[in-house]
């Protein structure tokens, strides 16, 4: 059984065709990277099945369970998290605050008005276990707005985990990071992953993170998937090494 | 049968009005992506100044004087606007939402007691333009020509609008400035002064509004919020942004209005307000809106 | 609690707060006993408005959303109790501030369900123009309201009758209506201080710094901002019920867009990005509305041209900026 499936999922934009008829599978307990252009669909694809944007048809079916018209909530509570290109976090609370509220919306412990989050010691300590996996114990309680960039990537990718998810989306996770911290953070995002067991499908332009991390790669062009296979089936696939990585002369 | 044609001539008298407001705050919307709440002052100051104007400074003169000084409470507001953007506008565009509006809010406040320091708490009225243009018979009932000439004036705003913006070099600037500012800026727009132009451009139509109704009807203080109020429900229907959603929604809101008050007098703005909740309900950004 | 202790320090809270409020709460209560009646009133306008501006912050520097039409509730509360007691006779204090919720209740639900589905200035406009058909209604049906002539409403018992208005007005308003006033206030600001600092709260600021990542760590945003917009109604009606007692009279300007003005002019003067923003500013205010009124009409222009000063050059308001000036002089950063 796959973990997630995807059945001819199509999304119009004006004339466009930015998802065009995608059948796309994750197996569980696997790291797979998402490749492709720029408007090859790879993120439109990522908005339809975490919910931010509505298909214009197609089916998204997620263990077993069809949640094609499940609403953000929804989705989430079934076990899909996804962390964003443009890092996107609550700037005026700290790293920790960021964490603790997830676990504390998770939980469904945001409803409650009449206790001071202070006093959930467990939602704090599992916050601070976190942040701490991932690194980033010693910003627990600095501003996410103050953080470097490689930290904000980090603490995004943490606030999406916190929700213990059955898979997680990361959507450039070491994009506009300096070359030198790409592998810190990849090991440090593949390895908490990993000793979970939960399933990464990651959306990456840098070839050596894709080549390095994953189990599976899928290669997008213009809406559709091109190609799916391990990385040295991909490396061998010459319709992708031409599309995406260039021909061998221009390399 | 003349009694519907005077309820329609009164609704499209208060479309015009309606038109030349809200276009104004659409347009400034479109271009800048700002709301100024002190818009509705700001069509309030104009009619002030025409009334003052026509109805104190020249009063003894003659209609043709009038006629021609008419729209200087546009040529006002349009100054007012052209002084206000760089001043107290421009240091918020790249700042939170939030102070935007509380600036603007400000001004509402500080421009509705600028009228009253100039112009006192009564209404100020310029009733001898409107009167010398004498009445006409519809049917049975009779009505003012004066009316005519206002309902002309929106008339005549939407067509030249529409000329302006879509078939003009300025229009065709102002159109690419507001889908994408940075890219204009890129190309070489000088979008500080597209800016300024707009607003400043908006804040004449506004205050043309507020020039054409007075003879009409008195300046009086409130009625700056008071189109406020009404002009957000026309671009709630019309859509934030479109000047054709402005001149569908005044037609509309014009309508619902004259009907309102001739049968539901004492829900009207209810009515109004409910329309507006449909449309948002059914198209959140309004028929011609872009979200 | 020494777990949490040293394994946290989240969204604001420590024993510090304490620390500055119980004296601050001993101070107000001295104020009767060392004080002219006239002072001890003038102050209990002052909590009054801080419990609406209060109530009004938790909108604007929790949620990010910025009302202009919170008169409407602080309205609604001042009506509910001249209604109750021109149509039911009632004259306690406890009834009244029952019956004021339970009005703030069902308009702000009402009024939250349209107006929180909007973006700021759809928001802002929205709840302006939401507060101006209140009071228009406020006029038309003027043989409810009393129209432009308002509702007398008498002096209230208190403590289920245990003090009754009976007597000296001034002493009673400036010794017993003081304590109850005060003594509201504190529950209103503790209650207020729990909510900010519960996981509702946190809830809030996230939905206020991002939309869009609140709602994909599974927070229903609608939802919330409908909540926070209950919560802050409530807050600003129980005011209004407050303040009618001390006026003895309310009018339909209490529900006019200026007085909406001046309550977000009195919470951006003490600062929205603080908790104790609202308060002070609310309480400077009083005074300086006091004092001020009788040296100009033009108290619009006046109000309008501070608010823009702030906006432009002090946006973080008394308190914000009194803390970093604290902070200069300590040494800090």
């Amino acid at each position: 059984m796959s973990l997630l499936v995807t059945k001819d999922l199509v999304k119009w934009f004006g004339e466009t065709h930015a998802v065009d008829r995608v059948n796309f599978t994750v197996q569980e307990s696997e790291v797979l990277a998402l490749i492709g252009s720029n408007g090859a669909g790879k993120t439109t694809l990522v908005n339809l099945i975490s919910g931010l944007f509505r298909p214009d048809g197609g089916q998204i079916i997620f263990r077993d369970a069809d949640v094609t018209h499940q609403s953000v909530h929804g989705r989430i509570k079934a076990g899909i998290a996804r962390s964003f290109q443009l890092v996107n976090l609550f700037d005026q609370l700290t790293a920790l605050d960021n964490v603790a509220l997830t676990i504390f919306s998770r939980e469904g412990k945001i409803a409650n008005l009449a206790a001071l989050a202070v006093s959930d010691s467990a939602v704090w300590d599992e916050a601070h276990e976190i942040l701490r996996r991932f690194g980033l114990d010693a910003k627990a309680r600095t501003l996410a707005g103050g953080v470097s960039q490689g930290e904000r990537k980090l603490l995004d990718v943490a606030v999406a985990f916190a929700l213990r998810p059955k898979l997680l989306f990361l959507d450039e996770p070491t994009s506009g990071v300096s070359t030198r911290e790409k592998a810190p953070i990849m090991d440090t995002v593949t390895s908490v992953v990993r000793s979970t067991g939960i399933s990464a499908a990651i959306i990456e332009h840098d070839m050596d993170v894709v080549f390095n991390y994953s189990d599976r790669i899928v290669a997008m062009h213009q809406g559709a998937i091109l190609a799916d296979g391990t990385p040295d089936e991909i490396r061998r696939n010459e319709t992708v090494t031409t599309t995406l990585i260039g021909t061998p002369e221009t390399r | 049968m003349d009694v519907l044609l005077v309820h329609l001539l009164n609704s499209l008298l208060y479309a015009s009005v309606l038109f030349l407001i809200a276009g104004g705050l659409s347009l400034i919307y479109g271009v800048m992506r700002i709301v100024n709440l002190a818009h509705g002052n700001i069509y309030a100051f104009g009619a002030y100044v025409t009334a003052w104007v026509i109805g104190s400074v020249v009063a003894g003169a003659s209609l043709p004087v009038w006629l021609v000084l008419l729209p200087i409470g546009a040529v006002a507001t349009a100054i007012l606007g052209a002084v206000l953007e760089p001043t107290l506008l421009r240091p918020f565009y790249r700042r939170a939402e939030e102070y935007q509006l509380l600036c603007t809010f400000g001004l509402l406040m500080i421009l509705e007691d600028v009228m009253r320091f100039f112009w006192g708490p009564y209404p100020l009225s310029a009733s001898a333009l409107f009167e010398s243009f004498g009445s006409v018979s519809v049917g049975e009932s009779i009505y003012p020509s004066y009316n005519f000439l206002v309902i002309g004036v929106g008339a005549a705003a939407a067509i030249f609008l529409w000329a302006f913006i879509y078939r003009t070099k300025f229009g065709v600037v102002l159109r690419a400035t507001s889908q994408n500012m940075r890219m204009a800026s890129a190309l070489g727009v000088n979008v500080n002064r597209v800016y300024i132009e707009a607003f400043t451009l908006g804040c004449f139509m506004a205050g043309l509004g507020g020039a054409i109704i007075v003879p009409s009807q008195s300046a009086v203080l409130g009625m700056g919020v008071d189109a406020l109020v009404l002009s957000f429900i026309v671009v709630v229907i019309g859509g934030l942004g479109s000047l054709e959603g402005a001149l569908v929604g005044a037609i509309i809101v014009g309508f619902v209005r004259e009907a309102g008050i001739t049968w539901f007098a004492e829900i009207e703005l209810a009515v109004l307000y409910l329309i507006a909740a449909l449309v948002l309900l059914v198209r959140p950004a309004g028929l011609f809106g872009r979200a | 609690m020494s777990v949490a202790a040293t394994a946290t320090r989240p969204v604001a809270s420590s024993m510090r707060p304490l620390r500055i409020a119980i004296p601050i709460a001993v101070a107000l209560a001295l104020v009767p006993l060392v004080l002219p009646a006239y002072s001890s009133i003038l102050l209990a306008y002052g909590l009054v408005m801080a419990i609406g501006a209060l109530g009004f912050n938790l909108l604007l520097g929790y949620t990010g959303l910025l009302s202009f039409g919170h008169s409407a509730y602080f309205g609604v509360g001042a009506y509910a109790v001249a209604l109750m007691v021109k149509y039911l006779k009632v004259s306690s204090m406890e009834l009244f501030l029952v019956g004021a919720i339970v009005a703030s209740i069902l308009v702000t639900a009402l009024f939250g369900v349209v107006c929180v589905r909007y973006t700021t200035i759809f928001f802002g406009i929205l709840t302006l123009a939401l507060s101006q058909v209140l009071w228009s209604l406020a006029f038309k049906f003027f043989w409810v309201t009393g129209g432009t002539d308002g509702l007398r409403v008498p002096t209230p018992s208190l403590f289920g009758g245990l003090v009754t208005g009976a007597g000296d007005k001034i002493a009673f308003m400036s010794h017993a209506y003081y304590y109850y006033v005060l003594i509201v206030f504190c529950l209103c600001v503790a209650l207020m201080w729990v909510i900010v600092n519960s996981p509702f709260g946190m809830a809030l600021q996230a939905i206020r710094d991002n939309e869009t990542r609140a709602e994909f760590v599974g927070v229903r945003i609608w939802r919330y901002r409908w909540v926070a917009f209950l919560v802050s109604g409530v807050f600003t009606g129980l005011a209004g019920a407050l303040w009618v007692p001390l006026n003895g009279l309310t009018t339909p300007d209490i529900m006019h867009w200026t007085f909406s003005g001046e309550i977000v002019f009195m919470t951006v003067l003490g600062g929205f990005r603080s908790f104790a923003g609202p308060i002070i500013g609310a309480i400077v205010f009083n005074y300086l509305k006091t004092y001020a009124v009788g040296y100009t009409v033009y108290w619009q222009l006046l109000l309008g041209a501070v608010l823009v000063g702030l906006v432009l050059s002090l946006p973080t308001g008394i308190v914000g900026t009194a803390g970093r000036l604290l902070a200069r002089f300590q040494g800090r950063s």
